[in-house]
């Protein structure tokens, strides 16, 4: 049983379907000028409007990648600026390319964030100086589910005229999202976050913002991205993004009354802690600590129980440190090692919820009988 | 790339651990590793008048390998002389385990640490000498112990 939606998703049928013609019949290279390539383009289009129109963005605004993390380096390296501003609480693909950009000089201001994980609007206000090129703030987090104050953000770069991108892999689809209401200039968001299939993604640079491309050659995506497009992949992102938008609204609605469920029963659980914001928080997110026991025994034991979940714990992670994230919302290491992330998604019932929450107490009092602590 | 995965023995002892628990009255006590760090093993011994381990149990914080190379040592020393038991060393552990991905070796490294301390312990509190080696050893320990504490604050 998989709680695990947070790191992919499995592909939903109707985008297996959308995806079948073009493997073998509608296979072409979409810059042939003959009709093999012709359907291709047409198809592309098609994908792309269709993308486009689920964030308020005109088509040509919408560059495919193949990753959340390709659009998010393309971002920090294709942007020039002295100075960016990113927040304490990033994907490491935002984290790493910042912290490579810091060797090359460029100068990386990182705002924090409260206990709930939230950044504070007025930092980034205080933070931005005349250098202030590029502003890229998560708009919730992979981790603890805090859903960050973008709109505001948004508002306050446009008033110092800064570039603003925000990576929207966690939410595109779930949560509604403007880009022309919250000001946003750049935005991330992934395909196989949202049912659709891997190697696929988007960027969407508005018009008028001048960006280097990372990848240079045919010219593919109005220059921006060279790359035979990935058109499979792109059209399934499509129809994935047809089919969470036709569901937000009603799905999220189930999402939080699961995900409710499963945070107040948790928190029966002695010594557990909610991590995230408890109100502004992404519909299927419900992460957790519990004092004296270590995060990789948590998982490793709800997997044999057959339920896959994950941790930010540091012996899970091939760094052995703790996850930057929630040692950002104040956690000590102690206490981000025994974290717990369940994530939920359109294929969970009730009845895989109420399973887990059967399974998880006594796993955790196991685990704390073994442990020289917390008796 | 190397294995990440735990082999059945190591996932057969995490999930069914042997000997977890604490000994009241015990011989010797070892207690290794730091909470911060996200690996720590107490270790218990009982010590008969023929320096044989009787009984020995550990508690432990930290992730599957950690408890497993903590289930296998207490198995390995179990009946042993003090002599025979000073000769696990960390290979032995991993072999015993049938392997333990490398990014978790310290593990192994630690259990042992924790057996040689526990070990210490019980000398000190007969009064008998403590070999060189091992108070070498147990005077690193203690500065590392030290420098974490230093570095987070004290648990």
């Amino acid at each position: 049983m998989y709680l695990d939606y947070a790191a992919t998703t499995p592909v939903d049928k109707q985008v297996v379907e959308a995806m079948a013609p073009f493997w073998f019949e509608n296979f072409g290279n979409t810059m042939s000028l003959h009709y093999f390539g012709r359907e291709a383009k047409k198809a592309l289009e098609k994908a792309r409007e269709e993308i486009a129109g689920a964030i308020g963005a005109k088509p040509e605004e919408i560059i495919f990648t193949s990753s959340a993390t390709e659009s998010n380096n393309t971002v920090l390296r294709g942007i020039k600026a002295k100075h960016i501003i990113i927040s304490s609480i990033e994907h490491a693909c935002i984290k790493e390319t910042a912290e490579w950009l810091e060797g090359q000089g460029v100068k990386i201001t990182r705002v924090p964030v409260d206990k709930f994980g939230r950044v504070n609007p007025e930092d980034v206000e205080k933070a931005i100086t005349k250098d202030t090129g590029l502003v890229s703030i998560i708009h919730a987090s992979n981790e603890i589910g805090t859903i960050e104050p973008i709109g505001e953000i948004g508002k306050i770069c446009r008033t110092h005229n800064v570039l603003f991108h925000t990576d929207a892999a966690q939410t595109f689809g779930k949560i509604s999202i403007d880009v022309k209401k919250m000001n946003i200039d750049l935005l991330t968001a992934s395909s196989h976050k949202i049912y659709g299939p891997k190697g696929a993604a988007l960027l969407f640079v508005k018009q008028g913002v001048k960006i280097n491309p990372f990848l240079r050659g045919g010219g593919q995506e109005f220059g921006l991205r060279s790359s035979t497009v990935n058109l499979p992949a792109i059209v399934g992102f499509a129809k994935a993004t047809r089919i969470a938008k036709e569901e937000m609204e009603k799905e999220a609605a189930r999402q939080i009354k699961l995900r409710d469920k499963i945070i107040e029963e948790v928190l029966k659980i002695k010594e557990s802690y909610l991590t995230g914001d408890p109100k502004n928080r992404l519909p299927n997110n419900a992460s957790f600590y519990f004092s004296f026991i270590e995060g990789e025994s948590i998982i490793l034991q709800l997997d044999l129980a057959g339920i896959a979940t994950s941790t930010g714990s540091a012996c899970s992670s091939l760094k052995l440190e703790p996850s930057h994230v929630l040692l950002a919302t104040g956690l000590k290491p102690e206490q981000a090692h025994g974290s717990l992330r369940v994530s939920l998604g359109r294929f969970t019932s009730e009845e895989e919820i109420d399973y887990f929450l059967s399974v998880l107490p006594g796993i955790i009092e196991k685990l704390r009988k073994i442990s020289p602590y917390g008796k | 790339m190397e294995n990440n995965f735990y082999t059945e023995k190591v996932i057969e002892h995490f999930q069914n651990p042997h000997n977890y628990g604490k000994i009241d009255n015990a011989s010797g006590t070892g207690k290794v590793g730091n909470v911060v760090c996200g690996d720590v093993m107490y270790l218990y011994i009982k010590v008969n008048k023929d320096e044989v381990i009787e009984y020995i149990k550990f508690e432990t914080y930290g992730c599957a390998a950690a408890i497993a190379t903590s289930s296998i040592v207490t198995d390995l020393v179990k009946g042993k002389t003090i002599k025979e038991a000073l000769k696990i060393d960390s290979k032995k552990v991993v072999e015993s385990l049938g392997g333990l991905p490398i990014i978790k070796t310290h593990c192994s490294l630690l259990a042992v640490d924790a057996l040689v301390e526990a070990i210490r312990d019980y000398l000190e509190k007969k009064k008998k000498e403590v070999p060189k080696e091992i108070e070498k050893k147990h005077e690193i320990l203690k500065k590392q112990r030290e420098e974490i504490e230093q570095r987070y604050g004290s648990q």
